[in-house]
């Protein structure tokens, strides 16, 4: 049945997985446009298909080997990392103390970097795209079968799970191809900042119930409240990373007027 | 060799990322809950919450330790 909870589980999957895939886009496309279409898309194929092995071994190990409540200490303690990494970028960007993500200027960059690299052939390939995209592809999948198997476990339904990261790729893919450029229209900045609002939030939740594991029983701790406390967390770091900002905003500069910008760049 | 040290970069830099600061902090923050439940506090409502609590708090001292030495 689709409610509001389904809803919100394949909104929440699909913006944070949306912005990894916009991210190994970028990269998969400065090889491609720079080196070596071929390399860059054997690198991505064989990222995926790697990706395929990793998630049936992970989900095989987690699912026969691993008590729920070791499941949810190791997977939320990784997404609380995630999450609160994209968090501090976002803080230190809005105080003005790191500049803004740019998806133009992280291809230039990687654009740059390909053209630098020297030139080595292995199996018939550009071995640098090979490399760069595979590494690019594998490392932003890893972080949505991460995303994917807590939001999914954690709403009890992992089917609504997989298909927002599964929309939110091909969505990607169709906007990358229409554009055949970075996507720099994307509000990158603005989806991090809410994708790590909830990163950190399901993480933390998950983390503190999986230090149930080493209770006798090995049974989940119990959040007073159970699933609103989502909610809470979710406020209560939205709440810190605003007062953050506030408290680490850099005042602005004063302009430099016209005049005064000619003649130094004249000395 | 090469081999190994770039399976080992990989995943550090997943796990840890840019700032190693705030997997510390999460790791410190989780550790003083797991010392709580290993002494018997289970089964306490407030262990969750000062649990959270604790890691907001290393959130904050992370960023602005971050701050601090990069200005």
């Amino acid at each position: 049945m689709f409610t509001s909870a389904v809803a919100g589980l394949a909104v929440a999957t699909f913006a944070a997985s949306f912005v990894e895939f916009v991210e190994a886009l970028t990269i998969v496309l400065a090889m491609g446009m720079t080196r070596s279409w071929k390399s860059a898309w054997v690198g991505t194929v064989t990222a995926l298909l790697a990706l395929v092995v990793f998630t049936a071994a992970a989900g095989y190990a987690l699912a026969n080997w691993l008590p729920e409540s070791a499941l949810q200490l190791v997977v939320g303690t990784l997404l609380l990392i995630f999450g609160l990494q994209w968090l501090r970028k976002a803080v230190l960007r809005s105080s003005g103390r790191k500049a803004l993500h740019d998806e133009a200027e992280e291809f230039r960059e990687q654009t740059e970097a390909a053209r630098r690299a020297g030139r080595e052939s292995r199996f018939g390939l550009d071995w640098f795209a090979f490399v760069v995209s595979f590494k690019g592809v594998f490392l932003e999948g890893v972080e949505v079968v991460f995303i994917v198997i807590t939001f999914g476990l954690n709403a009890k339904n992992m089917p609504v799970a997989i298909i927002g990261a599964a929309a939110a790729g091909i969505v990607v893919l169709v906007i990358g191809a229409v554009a055949h450029g970075p996507l720099t229209r994307v509000p990158e900045n603005t989806l991090k900042y809410g994708v790590g609002l909830l990163l950190a939030s399901f993480g933390l939740y998950w983390a503190v119930e999986g230090l149930g594991i080493l209770t006798d029983g090995g049974n989940s701790i119990e959040w007073p409240g159970g699933d609103w406390m989502l909610l809470v967390l979710i406020a209560a770091w939205l709440l810190l990373s605003r007062a953050l900002i506030s408290a680490l905003r850099r005042p602005a500069r004063p302009a430099v007027t016209a005049p005064v910008a000619r003649a130094t760049e004249e000395v | 060799m090469a081999f190994v040290r770039g399976f080992f970069a990989f995943w550090y830099d997943f796990i840890i990322g840019d700032d190693w600061k705030i997997a510390l902090a999460v790791v410190l923050a989780l550790g003083a809950g797991a010392v709580a439940v290993l002494a018997g506090y289970a089964a306490s409502a407030l262990l969750a919450p000062l649990v959270a609590l604790a890691v907001l708090v290393a959130f904050t001292i992370a960023l602005v330790v971050d701050v601090r030495a990069s200005s």
